[in-house]
């Protein structure tokens, strides 16, 4: 296993998308799902995380509240509004299709 | 839909920054006491696990800030700094700030001003009534010029026809009607003419207006002959005269000799439907006969006498109810031939009212908006003309700002922010001026003591949005300039020294100078206009309305009010009559029901002559005034044939008409009519004599046929004396009333006026308005323009001091330099004067109706205006120029 590959541009939207809509889940959090899940292959480069986080807060797709981590600390939990939802599954089909097309591309000989 | 996510979330973020602030950073620490938790649990010590974190974080300061911007309250907070920061600009040159907001407060004010005059006069001229925007005008119209082939003329409309009009129209919610008229009121000692109004019983609930105190009218009172003397007085009436008596319903009032019951109060703020002078109070249609002359008119179809005001349903347009009243007119016309012939009814949107002042105001009004949206442009360009100085002096700061990296678009929101706080004042102090100047307009008329003007402005909050509009427009337009200056500063190019400048040639300049050109244009299209409007308003002092102005005094006695019956004020009248004459000084006297040029109306009937056949619509009318013998000689009109009515024309003797020049060639086709006779409401009269044209209510009349009747044949109550003498009103005043008191004890005669003040108080008002208007901006805007070209001209001067000193050591003599400088501005002046000319000459034609016999191309006007304008630019020229050859070239060279 090579050095962990960086997220492609627009990426981490759809990923953090993806793992807030499994349960509501803090930043820190967010970041270790993505990473496990992945199999260390995605690292969530953490500067860019909040942000990010903040910007999907202010479009709808997220909201957050505060509550109580596993190590009874203060954590801001987010969680997936319901037009956060409808925008996972475009985001998830294009990108599906984006995928299926670079496939077929790179198998094409 | 998001936003009820995101209001909240900006909301928090804005106004509860410290906790927004905090939580973020609640949301960080988290994050790393985490991370730290990991590193230890791999094995390093906390303090180096906190560094790891830190570092892994890549900077807690900036993603915080990055998720800051992510909240976008940056935006407003910048807006904020930027606020912060322009008012420090503007406190550090107070005299530039207060120049530019005085500039700008004038323009926004005026157009503040005007738009309220707009609102109170035109589009909402009934405070206290509710929905006007539905309210429309009804008017008659009845075929006019020869065989009716004209353009349809305005009237009124009969009753019987108001009440089918009321009964078969649906899109209608309510018709009201409201011809107004006025007795004299004597409570107590004192007596003072009030005016009123006849109204449809349906009056104060159709309108929406609640009386203050007592009932308004009841369906019943709108028929029955004199049936219901009942009367709604005004809530001034109560309070000034009455003292606020609260057990006043009931009590009964003297109104036109007729005992009335006051049955209601109106409410405060409720002046009536009338456009011109507030209404004190209002009886139903079925007073008809008691207050407006010519006899009982609630059953005649012929008779024309009501103004009449409807209200659309929700959702009608005026033309689909047009159509409809339409439709009900043509019926009725079939119906009853024989007085609707060719009549037919007319809707007009409030502002366009023919029966009150809404259509004199109109086209004033709308010159007048043009007028100060003019002298905002030109303050416009004032204002951005100094901030283009200031533009240049701070470009060293641009500059900088630019070079550490500000966006451009940042530097010009800054600009536009800057421009924003200035208008802002400006707008404040122009909503003030506009308050304190809302009821000027009554200023510009002619007191007189028998009415009370009302003409108010109206700020409300829709004058409030047309002033914020004006006010954000406005900083657009000057705020522009600068920031297209800074949109083109060249880093590169501006590191280089400023100095070694060519006089004139600087492209910078060329901006500034389309300033000066634009104000100079506007300035000379409004001289233009004021100068033409002056011409007109001295064509109708001196023009000749066919009777003599001098040396004719009119007033009248109210013997109706006074409760006269009709033979006492006959001898009353020919006893005043000869007691007049005999006063030394007075050459003749004589009555008339209708003063000339008086907003009364005339008499009119439909009329009948031998040999003259009517085409097919037409039913030929006529209007008609009731005169004592000796009027002719008093007012000075000729009769050209036959002869004056005399004592002997009483109410035995045949009934007699003297008709004037115009009815002669349409009705007789020319030819001597005296001994003829001609019908008038089905009575024949013979006409004695035929008299000169005059003007009869306006200069701007077109000729029209008019007759005239002895007062002791259709007799009234309270007709003008007109009394030709050479001696001073004052003194023959006096006498006057001493003549009415002889008489009777308890008369007083109106104010005694001259014919000419009694003629300009109509005939000029709406044009002194305009004149006012005209010449107080089109001065300012001369002075705005001056201003401009002058700071225009100094700092070119200033700029180029190097320059010129150059010159001078070459050899130029201080004659050339200022040559040089004043052929500059001279040459900008003419560049500005050919645009305005051209401008002004498609412009000046709007004026058309204002003007009287005028030509809107008037050569007199365009080139006084031409002279003036470039008397005021050598001014203006002169001191720079005049500067500039003061240089001196070792000094200038050296600097």
């Amino acid at each position: 296993m090579g050095k962990p590959t960086d997220l492609v541009q627009g990426t981490l939207d759809l990923l953090i998308l993806k793992t807030v809509a499994l349960q509501p889940m803090h930043g820190w959090g967010i970041a270790q799902r993505i990473k496990q899940i992945s199999k260390d292959v995605l690292q969530v480069n953490q500067g860019a995380l909040y942000p990010a986080l903040h910007r999907l807060e202010q479009q709808g797709w997220i909201q957050a509240k505060w509550g109580e981590s596993e190590n009874n600390r203060r954590a801001r939990y987010y969680s997936l509004t319901r037009d956060g939802a409808r925008y996972l599954r475009q985001q998830q089909a294009q990108w599906n299709r984006l995928a299926g097309a670079i496939d077929l591309v790179l198998e094409a000989t | 839909m998001r936003w009820y996510y995101k209001l909240p979330l900006r909301f928090h973020s804005l106004f509860c920054k410290a906790k927004a602030d905090q939580e973020l950073n609640d949301e960080m620490q988290f994050h790393l006491q985490s991370q730290i938790d990991e590193y230890v649990a791999q094995g390093l010590d906390p303090v180096e696990a906190r560094h790891a974190a830190l570092r892994s974080l890549g900077g807690l300061e900036q993603v915080k800030e990055q998720c800051r911007d992510m909240r976008h309250v940056n935006f407003i907070e910048d807006f904020l700094q930027d606020l912060r920061f322009g008012f420090r600009m503007l406190r550090r040159s107070p005299g530039f700030s207060i120049l530019a907001i005085f500039c700008l407060a004038l323009g926004i004010g005026a157009n503040a001003a005007v738009f309220s005059w707009i609102e109170g006069i035109l589009l909402r001229p009934f405070p206290a009534v509710a929905h006007q925007d539905r309210l429309v005008a009804v008017a008659g119209t009845k075929p006019n010029g020869e065989k009716g082939n004209g353009e349809p003329e305005n009237t009124v409309l009969s009753w019987p026809d108001w009440l089918d009009f009321q009964r078969n129209c649906t899109l209608f919610d309510s018709f009201i009607a409201n011809p107004p008229m006025g007795t004299t009121l004597s409570i107590g000692e004192r007596a003072e003419w009030v005016s009123g109004s006849v109204v449809s019983a349906n009056y104060f609930d159709a309108l929406g207006v609640r009386p203050f105190l007592g009932r308004g009218f009841e369906p019943s009172e709108n028929s029955g002959r004199n049936a219901h003397p009942v009367a709604v007085i005004s809530y001034w009436i109560w309070k000034q005269r009455y003292g606020g008596d609260p057990q006043i319903i009931g009590k009964t009032q003297l109104l036109n000799g007729v005992p009335h019951t006051i049955i209601g109060v109106a409410p405060p703020g409720f002046y009536g439907t009338f456009v011109g002078w507030p209404i004190q109070f209002w009886v139903p249609a079925s007073m008809q006969e008691t207050f407006i002359a010519g006899g009982y008119k609630l059953e005649d179809r012929g008779a024309l006498w009501v103004e009449s005001f409807a209200r659309l349903k929700p959702g009608v347009t005026i033309e689909q109810a047009q159509a409809e009243i339409s439709a009900v007119a043509k019926r009725l016309e079939g119906d009853y031939l024989a007085t609707n012939r060719g009549r037919g009814v007319k809707l007009f949107p409030l502002w366009k009212t023919p029966f009150n002042q809404a259509g004199n105001m109109f086209p004033t009004l709308r010159i007048a908006l043009a007028v100060v949206f003019f002298v905002l442009l030109i303050a416009c360009a004032n204002v951005g003309n100094l901030l283009l100085v200031r533009a240049f002096a701070r470009q060293h700061e641009m500059i900088v700002r630019l070079s550490v990296g500000a966006r451009r678009g940042r530097v010009l929101r800054q600009l536009f922010t800057e421009g924003l706080i200035l208008s802002t004042f400006a707008a404040i102090g122009g909503v003030l001026l506009a308050y304190w100047c809302r009821n000027l307009l009554v200023l510009f008329f002619p007191a007189s003591g028998s009415t009370v003007r009302l003409l108010r402005g109206e700020l409300d909050w829709r004058v409030l949005a047309f002033s914020i509009a004006v006010c954000l427009i406005s900083t657009l337009l000057f705020a522009l300039f600068p920031a297209i200056q800074t949109s083109k500063i060249d880093l590169a190019g501006a590191l280089k020294s400023e100095s070694g400048t060519v006089f004139g040639g600087r492209a910078k300049s060329r901006l500034r100078a389309a300033l000066v050109l634009i104000q100079v244009s506007l300035s000379f299209i409004l001289l233009v206009g004021a100068l033409l409007l002056v011409k007109s308003m001295q064509r109708i002092r001196t023009a000749d309305p066919g009777f003599s102005t001098q040396n004719v005094l009119t007033t009248g006695v109210d013997l109706i009010s006074a409760g006269y019956d009709k033979p006492r004020a006959r001898n009353f009248q020919n006893a005043l009559l000869e007691r007049v004459q005999s006063i030394p000084g007075v050459d003749s006297a004589a009555f008339a029901r209708v003063r000339p040029f008086s907003y009364s109306n005339y008499s009119s009937a439909p009329i009948a002559v031998d040999g003259y056949e009517p085409a097919p619509n037409e039913l030929p009318t006529v209007e008609y005034n009731q005169v004592s013998p000796g009027y002719f000689a008093t007012l000075g009109i000729p009769i050209l044939s036959g002869r004056d009515f005399t004592r002997a024309d009483d109410e035995t003797a045949p009934r007699a008409a003297v008709v004037n020049e115009k009815m002669v060639t349409q009705y007789w086709h020319g030819e001597d009519p005296v001994g003829k006779r001609l019908q008038v409401k089905g009575q024949w009269l013979q006409v004695v004599g035929v008299a000169k044209m005059a003007k009869y209510e306006s200069f701007g009349e077109a000729p029209k046929p008019f007759f005239y009747v002895p007062l002791q044949q259709d007799f009234a109550m309270r007709p003008s004396l007109n009394v030709r003498t050479s001696r001073d009103p004052v003194t023959i005043a006096a006498a006057l009333t001493r003549e009415v008191h002889a008489l009777d004890a308890n008369l007083a005669p109106f104010e005694v006026i001259t014919m000419r003040e009694s003629i300009d108080f109509t005939a000029l008002s709406s044009q002194q308005v305009a004149v006012a208007l005209l010449s107080i901006f089109g001065g300012l805007a001369l002075l705005l323009a001056a201003v401009g070209l002058y700071a225009v001209m100094s700092y070119a001067v200033s700029q180029s001091t190097r320059e010129l000193g150059l010159r001078m050591a070459l050899g130029a003599m201080p004659l050339d330099l200022l040559r040089l400088v004043m052929s500059h501005g001279l040459g900008l002046t003419a560049a500005g004067l050919i645009l305005g000319a051209a401008a002004a000459l498609a412009l000046t034609r709007l004026m058309g109706k204002l003007l009287y016999s005028t030509s809107s191309y008037d050569p007199g006007a365009f080139v006084l205006a031409f002279v003036v304008m470039t008397i005021v630019s050598v001014a203006a020229c002169f001191l720079p120029a005049w500067r500039a050859a003061q240089i001196d070239p070792s000094r200038a060279l050296r600097d």
